[in-house]
């Protein structure tokens, strides 16, 4: 199918709940109400016209500069069916973004929401284990939002490095010592 | 028991050899500096084809281990994130002295690309365990990293077992070995 068939089906079945819409692109997307998307990635796998059996990939976007400022959760599709693709967007709100798990639908969900929770805090309701996947488990804060500022200090290591460390390194440079130390042995062969 | 065979066979007159006791110690210990099987980002890659037949670091004498109890180097090879960090930092208190660090690469000499925005990466791993030989590069060549190597031989054949310390020992940073 196309995307035109794609979206007119989805419009078919949920109305209104899908909000938005864009066709004319490389990856035609819709926007789909957030407390709808587990019905709407169930729908997409099960119809037998659509049967979007691989979610590719699950994103989270931070977008503070756009009226009113949003967090997107975006998901890419695929049929190994029908070979086709098309892409869900989810708009939420940037303080306390919230949103339905699709893990029952695809359970491949389980570590990319745990990625976009542990990246942007984005909580996936129902989801069997949402916790932090990359970072540490005492990790403050949700690093990717445009908004983040790196912290002092993590467990007593400096995360910003201070002018003093800058001064140390070009200072090593300078003598010779440190770590841009380095000559290769057949450099100055021929001085 | 079997006799010893082979060119050298009873070619040698009795004889005495002298040496010092820091010589022989140092000449074992720079000639059989073994790593822990330890790599962390694309430096590792390098690190291995140094390993390998075309660069073959077995030839100094470096025979990769599994467990920091039989390590003498520890080669630091790639991105020390913050979470890696305490793992390095553990690793390296459960190695035997002595022991060596080789700061392999720009990011775990100083964070390398990651010196500004990178939230999760230590801005060197000298921040958390003490270097004795930094090799640069991003990654460095296999040969870069031999010669930081040969480097780290030369350091350790100046080093003093029984003898008394001097002002300062290292050929590389001039540091005394109260604060190494």
């Amino acid at each position: 199918m196309d995307a035109k068939a794609i979206h007119e089906k989805l419009a078919a079945r949920f109305g209104e709940k899908i909000a938005g819409v864009s066709l004319e692109v490389l990856e035609p997307w819709v926007v789909v109400a957030s407390e709808t998307i587990a019905e709407v990635a169930a729908f997409v796998k099960a119809d037998p016209d659509l049967r979007f059996d691989n979610l590719m990939c699950l994103s989270g976007v931070d977008y503070p500069k756009e009226k009113p400022p949003r967090m997107e959760v975006v998901y890419h599709l695929y049929s190994y069916t029908h070979l086709h693709t098309f892409v869900l967007k989810v708009h939420l709100p940037r303080e306390d973004p919230a949103l339905p798990t699709v893990e029952g639908t695809w359970s491949v969900a389980n570590w990319h929401e745990r990625e976009a929770y542990d990246m942007f805090g984005v909580v996936f309701t129902g989801h069997s284990d949402l916790r932090r996947i990359l970072l540490p488990d005492d990790w403050e804060g949700w690093p990717l939002r445009k908004d983040w500022v790196d912290p002092e200090f993590y467990n007593g290591m400096r995360v910003k490095p201070t002018q003093q460390m800058m001064e140390r390194a070009l200072a090593g440079e300078a003598i010779g010592v440190g770590p841009f130390d380095f000559t290769p042995p057949n450099r100055h062969a021929g001085e | 028991m079997a006799p010893i065979t082979g060119i050298i066979q009873n070619k040698f007159p009795d004889a005495v050899v002298f040496t010092t006791v820091d010589q022989v110690v140092n000449w074992a210990r720079k000639s059989s500096m073994w790593p822990m099987t330890f790599g962390l980002a694309c430096c590792a890659i390098e690190m291995m084809a140094a390993g390998g037949t075309r660069y073959d670091w077995d030839r100094f004498g470096l025979i990769p281990r599994g467990t920091p109890r039989q390590s003498d180097l520890m080669i630091v090879a790639g991105t020390v994130t913050l979470k890696m960090a305490t793992r390095v930092k553990r690793l390296f208190e459960q190695m035997a002295e002595p022991k060596y660090v080789i700061s392999m690469g720009s990011c775990a000499n100083n964070g390398g690309p990651y010196w500004k925005y990178g939230y999760h990466v230590l801005k060197g791993v000298d921040e958390v365990i003490p270097v004795d030989v930094y090799v640069p590069g991003c990654p460095p060549r296999p040969e870069a990293l031999l010669y930081g190597i040969m480097k780290l031989q030369e350091r350790i054949q100046e080093d003093r077992v029984l003898r008394r310390h001097p002002e300062s020992v290292g050929s590389l940073t001039g540091a005394t070995l109260e604060n190494r």
